[in-house]
């Protein structure tokens, strides 16, 4: 069987589309980067979706960690507190726990014990939560001349905010979010791993690399090639956000944007 | 029994140990799947393998030593060389003969049964069906015509039938017998499966020598009948030699 | 999953704490539960705690010397180090911790072995590898076969550790890289302007100063190392999400005197508590020593401070 072939048959498996069965003997390398490849659609999937939308929760939760309402500063801080403090699959398990007793109460919860939508839940709270005190360490170091300066122009409220608290705010924080970002994406395979059952060998890149370690007794050749799959993905995040850096950055003079690109790592 | 549970293995020493690779030898096990082998409340490896294994060591002036593995990592880790033989309920099967060897069998092929809630009708060529994921009863789903939905361990498969998530688990029937003996919820359900061979110890492939042992001793054992006195205490619904 | 071996120790819990414990059957709520949560199985567990608790304490320095030898290597002059040091960073940094611990120990494992191998076993004729299997000479393994146990339950944390400070050095020479480079250029050019040499400079000006820059960074990590730990179970230590998933999981009574339903939860929940606490508790710790080191320091933070006082 040629390799196009084996691309044909698996290369969509995770999503549920071509051969039925898995390969169970006379394992090909081919067959291994496909599969393992089409597991990461499920990776990217999980990253994507949780980091767009964990992206807002995120400011929300900066904004309510640093407001002096004591309520919305209370329940930031709790939120963020939770989801950094505990390891994400024990969050998957409780959630896990949570959406199928759910599921017993009313039919509308059906979809959430599965991994596509209960999954990137946690992983959405998770990472809004990391990202939110990223972005609040950044708003506090929002430098006071810049706030002085939207009041002298007459900004107040949200057009300040919009125009120039956030900006800034985004500026400063994104070497750290950048980090994030990687670190969300890497966390995508604990999904399958610890937390949600895989439904008709629909997994994602490191459940297929666990199977094939599993049928070929051989953890040399599937894990690594999960690795450079990963360090692909790791590339594309560094080159997409170096882009929107740039744009963050493309008021500042040359000197001090290239400096910009190696300040410390202030929080993951 | 208690007696042999309190020892940590049959000490055999004699004239013959220095023959026998002048060391201990390391019995790997999963300690998740009873009753052939689980910790006990003491922490420590018991269950049908352990006697047996215990009874094995004696016979064959071995000494024995037992530790615990995960099941996904258990071959990789023997071909590895971090412990000597693989006794965790593993059935005889083509693809992992040819990977490591095993020793004669000591338990007859052993039934697959399915597990369901207590009346339920289960559709086994079209419903949900739960195994724990790299086990032969896995991907005897994935051929079937029904939907297979993998756990990383045997506990989740059952709190998935509980819990509506599965229609049945596929498993074992050693293991699911207790369980469901013991549950007034849970049922076997539909006819066994006869899947694998029967059960072995793995060896590596170069450790011909201890292969040779161990088959000896459980020839041994077989032909007096203590084999068949050890299924009846621990696997009261398998067949005997 | 890949565990290195472990054996289960027959001297430690074979006798109850409390005398009553002899017929749990027979107990009251109180008397059961005292019984339960001291049985042998449950010393494992509370022993795990140290344990986990112990890797973290050995973890964090040793992987702070990994990444602070991987962040010199980057910043290095001599390029073959230079390239090694880059390539350690983003290599490590690039990949999902879980696939490391997947394989790494056997790797490092069979590494090593095969390493004393050539050196204890030369005139061994056999292959190393025959077929599927990794064989070395008898004096070559690791621990030496009639080791007792707990030489392998050793060997099993060292190598956890190394794994651990390997994957975490990545990361915490990728923070330190980026702290180096934090502290004022112009500090660097006074100091070559004094006549320093270039080991001067980074010894003396260099070092002292990026701490600063570099401690939040450092903290963040802590709190991912500590996330971290679940996954030792994968490095074949015996942690507490290990002991919580096979006490939590339902027993019948015919494997145990005392059986229960699918108490995972419970564990869980407990497992939850612990790292919360470790968590509140290392907050508080960093952010006194943070107080300490940007205490007269020219930022933003060593200005409020000293505006504070």
């Amino acid at each position: 069987m040629s390799c196009w072939e084996t691309l044909a048959d698996y290369g969509l498996r995770s999503l549920g589309y071509g051969e039925r069965l898995l390969p169970r003997s006379d394992f090909t390398l081919c067959q291994q980067v496909v599969l393992i490849g089409s597991g990461m659609i499920w990776n990217i999937y999980f990253g994507v979706l949780a980091l767009l939308s964990g992206f807002f929760l995120a400011t929300a939760a900066a904004v309510g960690k640093a407001s002096t309402n004591p309520v919305l500063q209370r329940l930031s801080n709790g939120f963020i507190f939770v989801f950094r403090g505990s390891p994400l699959f024990i969050q998957f398990f409780f959630a896990y726990f949570l959406f199928v007793a759910l599921k017993g109460v009313s039919p509308v919860f059906d979809a959430f014990s599965a991994a596509w939508l209960g999954a990137l839940i946690v992983l959405f709270l998770n990472t809004a939560a990391y990202s939110g005190e990223i972005f609040y360490g950044a708003l506090q170091s929002v430098p006071k001349g810049d706030m002085e300066a939207a009041d002298a122009y007459g900004l107040a409220g949200w057009a300040r905010f919009r125009r120039i608290t956030w900006p800034t705010m985004l500026r400063l924080a994104w070497p750290a979010y950048t980090n994030e970002a990687i670190f969300l994406f890497h966390a995508t395979t604990l999904v399958y791993f610890s937390g949600f059952p895989a439904l008709q060998q629909r997994g994602d890149a490191l459940y297929y690399a666990s199977y094939f370690a599993d049928k070929t007794f051989n953890p040399f050749v599937p894990y690594p090639i999960l690795a450079i799959y990963f360090i692909l993905v790791t590339l594309g995040i560094l080159a997409l956000f170096g882009l929107v850096n740039r744009r963050l950055n493309r008021h500042l003079p040359q000197e001090q944007r290239a400096r910009m690109k190696f300040r410390p790592n202030l929080l993951r | 029994m208690k007696k042999i549970l309190l020892g940590t293995a049959a000490l055999a020493m004699s004239a013959s140990m220095a023959l026998a690779q002048g060391s201990v030898v390391r019995l790997g096990t999963e300690g998740a799947y009873p009753p052939y082998n689980f910790i006990n409340d003491a922490g420590e490896v018991d269950g049908f393998e352990r006697e047996l294994g215990d009874e094995l060591c004696a016979r064959a002036e071995l000494t024995c030593e037992w530790v615990t593995n995960e099941w996904d990592s258990i071959i990789p880790n023997l071909v590895s060389g971090n412990y000597d033989v693989i006794i965790a309920g593993m059935s005889i099967t083509d693809e992992r003969d040819e990977v490591i060897d095993f020793t004669s069998a000591y338990t007859q092929p052993d039934p697959s049964a399915y597990l369901a809630m207590d009346g339920a009708e289960v559709d086994f060529e079209g419903g949900v069906i739960a195994a724990q994921a790299g086990t032969i009863q896995a991907s005897h789903i994935a051929s079937s015509g029904a939907t297979l939905l993998e756990f990383a361990t045997p506990d989740e498969t059952i709190a998935a039938v509980r819990g509506g998530e599965a229609d049945a688990v596929l498993a074992d029937k050693a293991f699911l017998e207790p369980i469901a003996a013991d549950s007034a919820d849970l049922a076997l359900v539909g006819e066994d499966v006869l899947l694998g061979g029967g059960i072995g110890m793995g060896v590596r492939e170069s450790d011909t020598e201890l292969k040779e042992k161990f088959s000896a001793a459980i020839d041994e054992m077989k032909a007096d009948g203590s084999l068949n006195a050890l299924i009846e205490k621990w696997l009261p619904a398998s067949a005997t030699f | 999953m890949y565990r290195a071996a472990r054996a289960t120790d027959a001297s430690i819990g074979t006798t109850a704490i409390f005398s009553f414990c002899t017929d749990p059957g027979t107990l009251g709520d109180a008397a059961w539960m005292a019984c339960y949560l001291t049985t042998g199985k449950h010393m494992a567990l509370y022993w795990s705690v140290g344990t986990v608790l112990l890797l973290l304490a050995i973890t964090a320095p040793v992987s702070l010397a990994f990444g602070f030898g991987g962040a010199a290597a980057a910043r290095s002059s001599v390029a073959p180090l230079r390239w090694f040091g880059k390539t350690y960073i983003a290599l490590v940094r690039g990949v999902p911790d879980i696939a490391y611990f997947l394989f790494f120990v056997i790797a490092l494992d069979q590494a090593f072995e095969y390493v004393r191998h050539k050196v204890k076993c030369p005139d061994w004729d056999q292959p190393i590898r025959q077929g599927n299997d990794f064989v070395v000479c008898a004096a070559a393994k690791l621990p030496l076969g009639n080791a007792p146990q707990w030489m392998h339950e050793t060997y099993g944390f060292f190598l956890a550790v190394l794994t651990f400070a390997l994957v975490f050095g990545a990361f915490a020479a990728n923070v330190l890289y980026g702290a180096m480079r934090a502290v004022p250029r112009a500090q660097m050019e006074t100091a070559e302007a004094y006549g320093l040499t270039r080991r001067q400079c980074f010894w003396r000006i260099l070092v002292p100063q990026m701490w600063v820059f570099a401690l939040p960074g450092l903290s963040n990590l802590w709190m991912v190392l500590v996330k971290a730990t679940p996954l030792l179970f994968l490095l074949g230590v015996e942690d507490i999400v290990y002991w919580a998933r096979e006490l939590g999981g339902a027993k019948t009574p015919r494997f145990t005197d005392y059986p229960h339903g699918d108490w995972r939860m419970w564990y869980f929940l407990a497992l939850l508590v612990f790292y919360l606490f470790l968590t509140w508790v290392s907050e508080r710790v960093l952010a006194r020593v943070m107080a300490r080191l940007t205490h007269g320091q020219a930022t933003v933070a060593g200005e409020a401070a000293r505006k504070a006082a």
